[in-house]
C-alpha cells in the first residue's frame, strides 16, 4: 500500500489530532474541537474513531475491533481491514492481545490494562444536545458547569416512569468536573470506565476528540435516593454459562423464542475454551458450523 | 443447538462483487467512457466538482461512474480523495471581473456594459421530452450550427459596482485577511461571513434550494433581485516562491451570483441595497443563487435586522447541517447494528412496564 | 444600612436611540420598587440592564453579594453573574412561556434552580417542588403535568414558584400581571403581595398598570423615553404626581 500514508492519514493530520487528543487527556471529558478529515467510510460510522486510532497506531500495534461487542459485525470488520489494508498492523480477536481497541457501544468485558487503549466511536459527543440543540450555549453550559438541566432530565425520568429511563449514553461526570457522553454504551458498562487503560472518544462528523485517563473518577449521574443501577438482562448466557456479562437477546424461531448470548464474543469463546458450558452451548470447537 | 452469527466477512466481500455487477449492468451495453461522462453529463460532473470542493472534471467523471450516477455518493468519493492531497498554497483571489463569460444576466438592469449574454441556458426552453435523443445516430446537435462564440476576456465589470458608484449599494470592502479553513479548522461558531460562505459553497445543493425558496416564501423575506449572474472561467493565479512572482497556474470555471437585496434602514444606516453572494465551481446556477439568498438572510445580524426565527436566519442551524457527506453519514449510519443499544431499551421498557402492571395491579386489588 | 441594589448612572443605547438613560437609585432590602411608563419609555430596557439581560453602554450596577459585599454585575465575569441568576436573582417574564420548560413537568419547573445548586435527593426536591405549588394555589396532583396543560394564569404562578424556590434576595418582575384577564390578574397579585410580606422579598417590578405598583410597590420610578421624571413614595407619587407626565399617567387611568 504505497498510494497512502502509514494508517491512511498523512502526518501532518496526525499531528493535529494527538494535539487534541492530549489536550482531551489533560482536561478529562472537555471535548476538543479537531479538525475532522473526510475518511474513506461514511461518517456515523465510525470516522472519529477510525482519525483516533489512525492517530495512535504505530507499527508494533495490535489491534482490536469490535461494534456491539463482537469483532465479526460487518462495520468492525470493515474497520480493521481497513487498518488492515493501510496500516498493514497485526489484528486480533482477542482483547488481551490488543494494544489498541476500537469499539463501538461495548466495553469488552475482560478489564484492560496499562497498556491498552480502548478507542471510542462516538455519534453525538455533547452530553446536553438532546436537552438544548445548540453548542454555542452548550459549551457555555460546559464552562460554567451549568449541568442542573441534566437533572431536570433524570427528574423527570423518574416522575414518569419510576426510574432513570436512559439505557444506554448513560451521563457521567468526569473527576468530578466534566458531564460526558459515554458512547452510547450499555449502562451496565458504565462503572467500568474507570480502569487502567487510556480511554479516547473521537466524533467524527462533530469534530470533537475527548479523553479518560487511567484511574480517572467517573460517577454516573443519579440522586441519592434513586441511585445509579448497571443493569442487564436477568439470565446466563446460552453457550458459556456466564452470568456477570452484557448478553444480547437472540430471536430463535418464528414463534419469538427467545435465549441470551453474550455480546462480547471474544470473552465468551474465551470462556467456552476455558469448559464453561451453557445450557445451549457445545464444548469448545465442536461448532455445528 | 445455536452457533453464533459468523460470517461479517464473507457478506462483506459478496456484496462487493454484486455491487461491480449492478454498477457495469448488462454487459451487452458499451459501459461508459469517462470522456462520455464529462461532456454529456457535465452538470452532474459540476456538481459533484462544487459540493466536492474539487475541480478536476475526470476524477469528478470516475466518481460519477464509480457510484452508479448517485451523486452524493460521487461527492464522498471526491471529498475521501481530496482529503488526502498535499496542500501546496493558496491562490490569488480569482478575478471574475476578467472572467470569459459563457453567460451573464442582469436582471435589475435592461442593458449593461459589456452586454447580457443568455448562453447556454434550460430557461427558456420547453420542458418536452426531445424524443429525438432517443433515436440512436446522429441528432441535429451532433453537427455544429453555429460556430463558437469568441469568448474573449474582455472585462466584464459587476453590475453591482454601478450601483456602488451612487452609493446606493453597501459598500463590500476588500480585506487580506486569510479566510478560515473548514477543511482544516473545526467549525467554530459564531462564523464570520468568509466562513459561512465557504460552508455554503460545499452545501448540498437541495438544503440550499429549501432554505433559499423559505426566505422567498416569507421565512425572513429579503427580497432578492439577481444583480448579476455570471458563468465563465476564471484564471487561478498563484505565488510560486521559487519564481519569486505568480502565474497562472491554470482555469477553471464558476458561477457567480451576485443579488441586490431591500433594506429599509436600522436605527443606525440609511436605507441602502444590500448584497447576497454566491459562488460555485463548474456551472451551478440554482446552486449560486441559493448560496447568495442563504448568504443574505445569515447576515441578519451584521445589517442590524431582526431575527425572525426563520431557519435561514440560524447559523448554527445552517451551516451544522448544510453538508450533505456528514448528513447522509449519519442518516444512513442508522442501518448499523444497534442491537446493545435497542437491547439496553429492551431490557429498560420491560423493567418499567412490570413495575407499572404491578402498580396497576395493587391500586385495583385496593380498589377492591 | 448597606443597600441591596446601588444604580449608577446607567446608560443603554440602541443605536441612535436612547434605551435608558442616566438612571440611577438604591434599593434597601426588603423594599419594592416599581417602575412605570407607557410602552417605550425604556422601562424593559433598564430592567434587563439591571438583571443583565442586557449589556448597559455606561454605569455601574452594585449588587449586594453574600461573599464580597457590593459588587458591580455589570464588569464581574459571566460565570459569577449566572450563578447570581440562578441563585441571589429570580426573574419573572411578562410571559410565562418566556421563564418556564414548557417540555418539563411543573414539579421539573420548580425543582430545577434546586438542583442547579446541587440538590441530589429526589425525594427531597419533589417534595419542595410540592410544597412551592401549594404556595401559589397549584394543587399538589398536578405535579407532573406540564406547564401547556396549565391555564395563563397557573402558568404565571408557576412560574414564581419556579423562581421563588431558591430564596431569591432580589426578584426582577417584568409586568408579571400583562396579558392575563382581569380576575386571574387581581388574584395573581394578591399572591405576588402576600409572598413578598411573608418572605420579606426586594424586587424590583415593571409595569404599565398604575393598580400593580399602588398594590405592590414602596417606592416608585416614572420614566420617559428613556428618563426618570420622578421618584419617590408610591402613595405619594400617585396621588401628588409633580412630573406634568406622571400627572398625565396618573389621570389617564382609574383610581385603584
Amino acid at each position: 500500500m504505497s498510494d497512502y500514508n502509514f494508517a491512511y492519514l498523512d502526518e501532518q493530520t496526525k499531528r493535529m489530532i494527538r494535539r487534541a487528543i492530549l489536550k482531551g487527556l489533560a482536561i478529562p471529558g472537555y471535548q476538543v474541537p479537531f479538525a475532522s478529515r473526510e475518511m474513506p467510510m461514511p461518517y456515523g460510522w465510525g470516522t472519529g474513531g477510525v482519525q483516533v486510532t489512525a492517530a495512535c497506531l504505530t507499527p508494533d500495534d495490535t489491534l482490536k475491533v469490535i461494534d456491539q461487542g463482537a469483532d465479526d459485525t460487518t462495520n468492525a470488520v470493515s474497520i480493521r481491514r481497513f487498518f488492515e489494508k493501510t496500516a498493514a498492523i497485526n489484528v486480533t480477536q482477542a482483547t488481551s492481545d490488543a494494544t489498541v481497541i476500537q469499539t463501538r457501544h461495548r466495553i469488552p468485558e475482560e478489564p484492560l490494562n496499562e497498556d491498552q487503549i480502548l478507542v471510542y466511536q462516538v455519534p453525538i459527543p455533547e452530553p446536553l444536545r438532546f436537552l438544548e440543540p445548540r453548542e454555542t450555549e452548550t459549551r457555555k453550559m460546559h464552562a460554567l458547569e451549568e449541568y442542573g438541566l441534566m437533572h431536570v432530565k433524570l427528574f423527570e425520568d423518574i416522575s414518569q416512569h419510576g426510574q432513570i429511563a436512559t439505557a444506554y449514553a448513560y451521563p457521567v461526570k468526569v473527576e468530578g468536573r466534566y458531564v460526558m457522553d459515554p458512547s452510547p454504551i450499555p449502562r451496565f458498562d458504565n462503572p467500568k470506565m474507570e480502569m487502567a487503560a487510556i480511554q479516547l472518544f473521537g466524533a467524527g462528523r462533530e469534530q470533537r476528540i475527548y479523553a479518560i485517563p487511567p484511574y480517572t473518577q467517573v460517577v454516573s449521574l443519579d440522586f441519592d435516593d434513586y441511585p445509579f443501577e448497571a443493569s442487564k438482562a436477568e439470565g446466563a448466557c446460552a453457550l458459556c454459562a456466564a452470568d456477570h456479562t452484557y448478553l444480547d437477546e437472540v430471536i430463535v424461531d418464528d414463534d419469538g423464542g427467545r435465549m441470551f448470548v453474550c455480546s462480547d464474543t471474544d470473552y465468551c469463546e474465551s470462556r467456552r475454551q476455558a469448559g464453561h458450558i451453557g445450557e445451549q452451548g457445545t464444548p469448545y470447537g465442536k461448532d455445528a458450523a | 443447538m445455536y452457533v453464533a452469527v459468523k460470517g461479517g466477512e464473507k457478506a462483506i466481500d459478496a456484496a462487493h462483487d454484486w455491487l461491480a455487477d449492478v454498477r457495469r449492468g448488462d454487459p451487452a451495453v458499451a459501459e461508459l467512457s469517462l470522456a462520455q461522462i464529462r461532456e454529456q453529463m457535465s452538470l452532474a460532473v459540476d456538481r459533484v466538482m462544487s459540493e466536492g470542493s474539487l475541480f478536476d472534471l475526470d476524477l469528478a467523471a470516475l466518481a460519477i461512474k464509480q457510484s452508479r450516477g448517485d451523486l452524493i455518493e460521487a461527492i464522498f468519493l471526491i471529498r475521501a480523495y481530496r482529503t488526502t492531497l498535499p496542500r501546496f498554497g493558496a491562490s490569488h483571489p480569482v478575478e471574475t471581473d476578467s472572467m470569459q463569460c459563457q453567460r451573464r444576466i442582469s436582471a435589475t438592469f435592461k442593458d449593461v456594459p459589456g452586454g447580457q449574454i443568455l448562453g447556454p441556458t434550460f430557461d427558456y426552453t420547453h420542458r418536452l421530452l426531445d424524443f429525438k435523443l432517443a433515436a440512436e445516430g446522429l441528432t441535429p446537435a451532433d453537427t455544429p450550427t453555429q460556430d463558437t462564440p469568441d469568448l474573449a476576456a474582455e472585462r466584464k465589470p459587476h453590475v453591482m459596482d454601478f450601483l456602488n458608484k451612487d452609493g446606493l449599494i453597501e459598500t463590500a470592502e476588500a480585506t487580506n485577511d486569510t479566510p478560515p479553513d473548514l477543511t482544516r479548522e473545526p467549525l467554530e461558531l459564531p462564523a464570520n461571513r468568509a466562513l459561512r460562505l465557504q460552508n455554503l459553497t460545499r452545501a448540498d445543493e437541495g438544503f440550499l434550494l429549501g432554505l433559499a425558496y423559505s426566505t422567498q416564501r416569507g421565512y425572513a423575506r429579503n427580497h432578492a433581485f439577481v444583480g448579476e449572474l455570471r458563468i465563465g472561467k476564471v484564471a487561478i493565479e498563484m505565488d510560486i516562491p521559487e519564481l519569486g512572482f505568480s502565474i497562472e497556474i491554470g482555469e477553471m470555471t464558476v458561477t457567480e451570483c451576485e443579488t441586490v437585496n431591500q433594506f429599509k434602514g436600522s436605527k443606525s444606516e440609511p436605507p441602502q441595497f444590500t448584497r447576497g453572494y454566491g459562488l460555485v465551481f463548474g456551472q451551478c446556477e440554482r446552486k449560486a443563487i441559493s448560496m447568495a439568498l442563504v448568504d443574505r438572510a445569515l447576515r441578519w445580524k451584521e445589517l442590524g435586522e431582526d431575527f425572525a426565527g426563520a431557519p435561514a436566519q440560524d447559523e448554527e442551524f445552517v451551516l451544522s447541517h448544510s453538508d450533505n457527506i456528514q448528513a447522509t453519514g449519519f442518516l444512513e449510519h442508522i442501518k448499523l447494528p444497534h442491537y446493545v443499544d435497542f437491547q439496553s431499551e429492551l431490557e429498560l421498557i420491560r423493567s418499567i412496564r412490570t413495575a407499572a402492571t404491578a402498580a396497576l395491579a395493587e391500586t385495583k386489588i385496593a380498589a377492591e | 444600612m448597606t443597600p441591596l441594589l446601588d444604580v449608577q448612572n446607567l446608560s443603554k443605547n440602541y443605536g441612535q436611540r436612547i434605551g435608558c438613560k442616566d438612571v440611577s437609585f438604591d434599593l434597601y432590602p426588603g423594599e419594592v420598587m416599581g417602575i412605570v411608563g407607557e410602552s417605550g419609555s425604556g422601562k424593559s430596557t433598564l430592567l434587563n440592564c439591571l438583571a443583565g439581560h442586557l449589556e448597559p453602554d455606561h454605569g455601574k450596577v452594585l449588587f449586594d453579594t453574600k461573599t464580597d459585599g457590593l459588587k458591580d454585575t455589570v464588569t464581574m465575569s459571566e460565570p459569577e453573574r449566572r450563578m447570581l441568576g440562578r441563585t441571589d436573582w429570580a426573574f419573572v417574564h411578562q410571559h410565562a412561556r418566556d421563564g418556564l420548560r414548557m417540555g418539563v413537568s411543573a414539579g421539573g419547573n420548580v425543582g430545577e434552580r434546586l438542583m442547579a445548586v446541587g440538590a441530589r435527593h429526589y425525594g427531597n426536591i419533589r417534595a419542595q417542588a410540592a410544597d412551592w405549588l401549594g404556595r401559589v394555589e397549584i394543587r399538589e396532583d398536578r405535579i407532573d403535568d406540564r406547564p401547556t396543560a396549565f391555564s395563563g394564569g397557573m402558568q404565571q404562578r408557576l412560574q414564581i414558584a419556579r423562581n421563588l424556590v431558591t430564596g431569591p434576595r432580589l426578584v426582577f418582575m417584568d409586568e408579571p400581571t400583562g396579558g392575563l384577564d382581569v380576575s386571574v390578574q387581581a388574584r395573581l397579585l394578591d399572591m405576588i403581595r402576600e409572598l413578598v410580606r411573608d418572605l420579606e422579598l426586594s424586587a424590583i417590578i415593571v409595569t404599565h398598570d398604575l393598580a400593580v405598583v399602588r398594590l405592590l410597590a414602596d417606592r416608585l420610578m416614572v420614566m420617559k423615553d428613556g428618563h426618570v421624571v420622578e421618584t419617590g413614595l408610591t402613595d405619594q407619587v400617585l396621588d401628588d404626581p409633580q412630573h406634568s407626565y406622571s400627572q398625565l399617567l396618573v389621570s389617564s387611568v382609574l383610581q385603584v
